[in-house]
């Protein structure tokens, strides 16, 4: 008799008990119970968040079709693809920061190159508490920012796939909870995608690359409840990671299916064996039968409980042509890995796992990967909602220096710059990075082999989210694409990560839908559909949950990589504009980073965002890139049109005047003017004054507004507005804020 | 004229060589397999950037022992031209192919960024069409690459001409501030006695068209595939 504590411990509820003995019609083996927990926990089986994501068109057509592959692919040109994913480690990631990045980087590695795609690039968006001050809890989140940094280095610079960019935001509410999502961008012949289907009754499958031990058993379940105090002791439960033995494991992948040998493909994440077997088996509507006791172990006297659920990592599970199993092992074996044959495919559906002799388990695979219970759990609109929206930030007094407050908002740790992340991460490897960290909006590489190159971006305003979730998705869509816009790349798709609180609890899953629908509706007005994706409940600790933070990873696609575009004002004398379509009356100081740093504040409701006028705005922006007609872009967002003027000067090392008048920005205080976020503005610099004109005219067709404000040149950075001097800094002295900030926080540990 | 490009498992700056030689450069290049032993066919030899069987002991240390390097020793004895970038260093230094060793960055992290470099020779096979009318540009990725030797071997290689490129500042000074890992005397790359055998920490394969942000890194490979036409 199976106790009801058994299960419950495994994240079973008792429904669900009944409905795994339904299925089997007699109670499940200690495996099988195992198996069903974890292919059944929300992190593998989308219990919850299915009936949400069904919002994402092109979600809801691939699960209709039965065609959801790990990881979408966009067309790049007539022969290649582009695929790409986002995925969150961020449990793994609160206990044991290094491993947990590490291994974050890897898992999402091998959805890419599982697909017959190179992994061409790396992105990390990472939230962490506050790292400023002496407090065991600011000293605790930045010994998990440093490990989480060093473990994306480690993992990304051994296995030879550059670090582009991401983003890194501070705030109290991920306090012991850090978010560290990691995404993967690969390159894919478009007439060699590889497949995580079973297919052919008889057909040899293959077990290949690192052993198994008893590493990050129970992972995904661990993922699917909320963090507290004993988390600590979850630390077995974290994955290892060897970046060695995955550069090996993608070179052999890549070589062995481009001998057309192998019918399917999967690699062993969440879930390990009982996942990649069960998933390829029902994709094929087949069956499998694996014996467990040729798996290469790296420990002994482990049980098929243990095998089934280890999440080692560096392994794949791969179903080849019968016949030809000692050619394809022979391609791993070649690059020093494993490579058994651990079972053949089988008509009838059902997953039998052997051990040696002795049956472990028998289920029906679509039990474990179809039949996974959906919940439609209730929503309530949360209680602080009313309170943080009732705050009128414009009735907030105006600072006594503007000075002040831009050099503050440069050091705040969410705005300062990265460079003390960003060098720790190999950003150049494969030569393909045209601009990478901190050169652009986005990250533009070129691609080998296509004249076309590609513009990536990772965005997300959990604060925006949390004052309102569904205006906070849009966003998220509508920022990043505008990035990858100011490159001169055109959104093509976007890949998500959703990370939100407890979604059994009714304000928490009104959060994440009123996030989804914000996001789908964006999308699907930037016609950039949400090719692949990851949902990340229970980000909790006892204090509480985190801000909902869906992220969004943007790609662009850029015709003519050449002619890709940075934010640096490169040159004196350039004649500087500030491209907008805004229509704010708030100025955007709601959930600002001016009202969080300055004003200790976080309420407000976010800016505004019309979808039609950020089109307009990003057609025109990409019009006059490609006309030549603009040096430089930069996208205003955190810190407003005072930060990303600032910005521009230090990217390029030359000042700017600035001029401007309060009727331009609706007679809103000087605080609105330079430190709020209004959407749908970008600040360009033009190739030269010639330009004007027909920047100007392009702006009036495309029905947006071209303001010019000012111009590059000098070494400081000068502000007028109706006459009145309000900011006159010196590049070099903002410069050293804006890069020392973090650095002397890491290194005096907060001081 | 032929260049080879090593892979030893856990190289991943290999593809990149490869390219910059094919592509921009347009000679002739092969891989070569950690565990092949006949380089013969070979004018210049590239040991790519990378992490040799993980580097998880010392860096280059187990790849010294590839059944590759036996025959690198005897093309290196034969005056054939050989040059290990960043790991292909350490693995040069660690076969006592070049002296003195490459230890952690003085700030103990993974540095990867743009630096400086100034030419020291310019008479050697591998800088002769190196720019010099200002510093080089050429980027660094690495976690081990304070370079670090005894007394009497700095002095061996001062006396010889033999440190080719030193980290120096934009305008050409190499001063501490510009040595990004704490190498002595800012060394950044140096060559053996012959000056067949070069070894340098930065990446020149990453330097070596203007889209990429700099082509300093081009003269390099110029300059050898231009002493190997001569030969």
């Amino acid at each position: 008799m199976i106790a009801p504590e058994t299960y419950r411990e495994m994240g079973l509820n008792d429904l669900e008990y009944q409905q795994i003995e339904g299925i089997l019609g007699r109670e499940p083996t200690g495996t099988e119970l195992g198996m069903f927990a974890v292919m059944w926990s929300e992190h593998c089986g989308y219990k919850f968040s299915r009936p949400i994501l069904a919002l994402f068109k092109t979600y809801r057509k691939a699960q209709e079709e039965g065609s959801l592959e790990n990881a979408g692919v966009v067309p790049l040109d007539d022969r290649l693809g582009i695929v790409f994913k986002m995925e969150s480690h961020n449990h793994p990631s609160a206990v044991e920061p290094f491993q947990g990045a590490a291994t974050g980087v890897g898992g999402i590695l091998r959805d890419i190159f599982t697909m017959g795609a190179r992994p061409i690039a790396n992105l990390n968006s990472l939230r962490f508490g506050t790292i400023t001050g002496k407090s065991r809890e600011a000293s605790r989140n930045r010994f998990l920012f440093e490990g989480v940094v060093e473990g994306i280095a480690h993992y990304g610079n051994c296995v030879g796939v550059p670090t582009v960019g991401g983003e890194v935001v501070f705030s109290h509410c991920y306090s012991g909870n850090p978010l560290v999502n990691a995404m993967a961008v690969g390159v894919v012949d478009m007439g060699s995608i590889a497949s995580a289907r079973a297919e052919g009754v008889g057909n040899p499958v293959l077990y290949v690359g690192s052993a198994t031990g008893r590493d990050g058993i129970h992972v995904a379940t661990f993922a699917s409840v909320e963090l507290g105090p004993d988390s600590e002791s979850r630390r077995p439960n974290v994955q290892m990671g060897d970046p060695f033995m995955e550069k090996l494991l993608i070179e052999a992948t890549l070589e062995a299916l481009a001998t057309g040998d192998v019918v399917g493909i999967q690699d062993m994440g969440a879930a390990g064996l009982t996942c990649s077997t069960s998933e390829t088996a029902s994709k094929g509507g087949l069956g499998m039968t694996v014996d467990i006791s040729k798996v290469p172990r790296r420990e002994t006297g482990m049980t098929p409980y243990e095998v089934m659920l280890s999440e080692s990592q560096e392994r794949m599970l791969a179903v080849c042509r019968k016949g030809t199993e000692e050619r394809v092992a022979g391609v791993f074996r070649k690059w020093g890995l494993n490579a058994v044959v651990v079972g053949h495919v089988t008509d009838g559906g059902l997953l039998r796992i052997f051990d040696g002799d002795t049956l472990a388990a028998e289920i029906p695979a679509d039990a474990l990967t179809d039949r996974c219970p959906t919940y439609h759990l209730e929503t309530r609109d949360p209680e602080y909602l009313a309170r943080v929206q009732a705050v009128d930030p414009l009735l907030l007094p105006e600072p006594t220096s503007y000075s002040e407050v831009l050099m503050q908002l440069l050091a705040s740790p969410t705005i300062a710059s990265k460079v003390w992340v960003t060098d720790q991460y190999d950003s150049m490897v494969q030569t393909q990075t045209v601009l990478g960290c901190g050169a652009a909006d986005a990250a533009v590489l070129r691609v080998r082999g296509s004249a076309k190159g590609i513009a990536v971006k990772t965005d997300g305003n959990g604060r925006y989210c949390m004052l309102d979730p569904y205006v906070g998705g849009k966003i998220a869509v509508a920022e990043s694409a505008r990035n990858v816009a100011c490159t001169g790349a055109r959104p093509a798709a976007v890949t998500d990560c959703l990370n939100f609180g407890n979604p059994e609890k009714p304000d928490v899953f009104w959060q994440f839908r009123r996030a989804v629908e914000g996001i789908a509706e964006a999308t699907e007005a930037f016609d950039t559909p949400v090719v692949s994706g990851n949902v990340s409940f229970y980000n909790e600790t006892p204090e509480g949950a985190i801000f909902p933070t869906p992220v969004i990873g943007m790609l662009g696609i850029l015709d003519d990589v050449t002619k890709c575009c940075g934010m640096a004002f490169a040159e004196e004398g350039r004649p500087v504009f500030l491209l907008r379509a805004d229509n704010d009356a708030t100025g955007g100081l709601g959930g600002s980073e001016y009202l969080a740093v300055v004003h200790k504040l976080e309420a407000g409701r976010p800016p505004s965002i019309d979808l039609e006028a950020e089109k307009r705005l990003q057609a025109c922006l990409l019009a006059a890139i490609r006309s030549s007609l603009v040096a430089s872009a930069h996208d205003c967002s955190d810190g407003g049109l005072a930060v990303t003027l600032a910005e521009s000067c230090m990217a390029g090392g030359l000042g700017v005047s600035v001029l401007m008048r309060y009727d331009q920005f609706g007679q809103l205080p000087p605080s609105a003017v330079l430190f709020g976020e209004a959407q749908s503005r970008v600040l360009v610099s033009l190739s030269s004054e010639r330009a004007m004109g027909q920047f100007e005219k392009m702006a009036e067709q495309f029905g947006v507004t071209a303001q010019w404000i000012g111009t590059v040149g000098g070494d400081r950075l000068r502000v007028t507005i109706d006459g009145q001097l309000l900011l006159d800094e010196a590049v070099e002295e903002m410069k050293a804020k804006h890069e020392g900030s973090i650095t002397s926080l890491m290194t005096a540990k907060g001081a | 004229m032929k260049f080879g490009v090593v892979r030893f498992p856990g190289s991943n700056c290999d593809q990149d060589a490869y390219y910059v030689l094919r592509d921009v450069l347009n000679v002739p290049v092969d891989y070569i397999w950690h565990a092949d032993t006949d380089v013969r066919s070979y004018d210049c030899i590239v040991l790519p950037g990378g992490f040799s069987y993980g580097d998880y002991l010392r860096t280059g240390a187990i790849a010294r022992f590839a059944p590759v390097m036996d025959s690198l020793r005897a093309h290196a004895e034969r005056g054939k031209f050989l040059i290990g970038i960043c790991n292909g260093f350490q693995v040069l230094c660690e076969a006592h192919l070049l002296p003195g060793a490459l230890v952690r960055n003085v700030g103990l992290k993974f540095i990867c960024r743009q630096v400086h470099l100034r030419v020291e020779n310019t008479g050697t096979p591998w800088t002769t069409d190196a720019r010099t009318e200002r510093p080089l540009r050429i980027p660094i990725a690495h976690g081990e690459g304070c370079y670090v030797a005894d007394g009497d071997t700095l002095a061996e290689l001062h006396a010889g001409n033999r440190i080719l490129f030193r980290y120096c500042d934009s305008g050409g000074h190499p001063t501490p501030e510009s040595n990004p890992n704490g190498s002595v005397d800012n060394i950044a790359g140096i060559a053996n006695a012959s000056f067949n055998v070069l070894g340098m920490m930065p990446h020149p394969e990453r330097a070596s068209e203007r889209l990429l942000g700099s082509d300093d890194g081009r003269g390099i490979f110029a300059s050898v595939i231009k002493r190997i036409a001569r030969l």
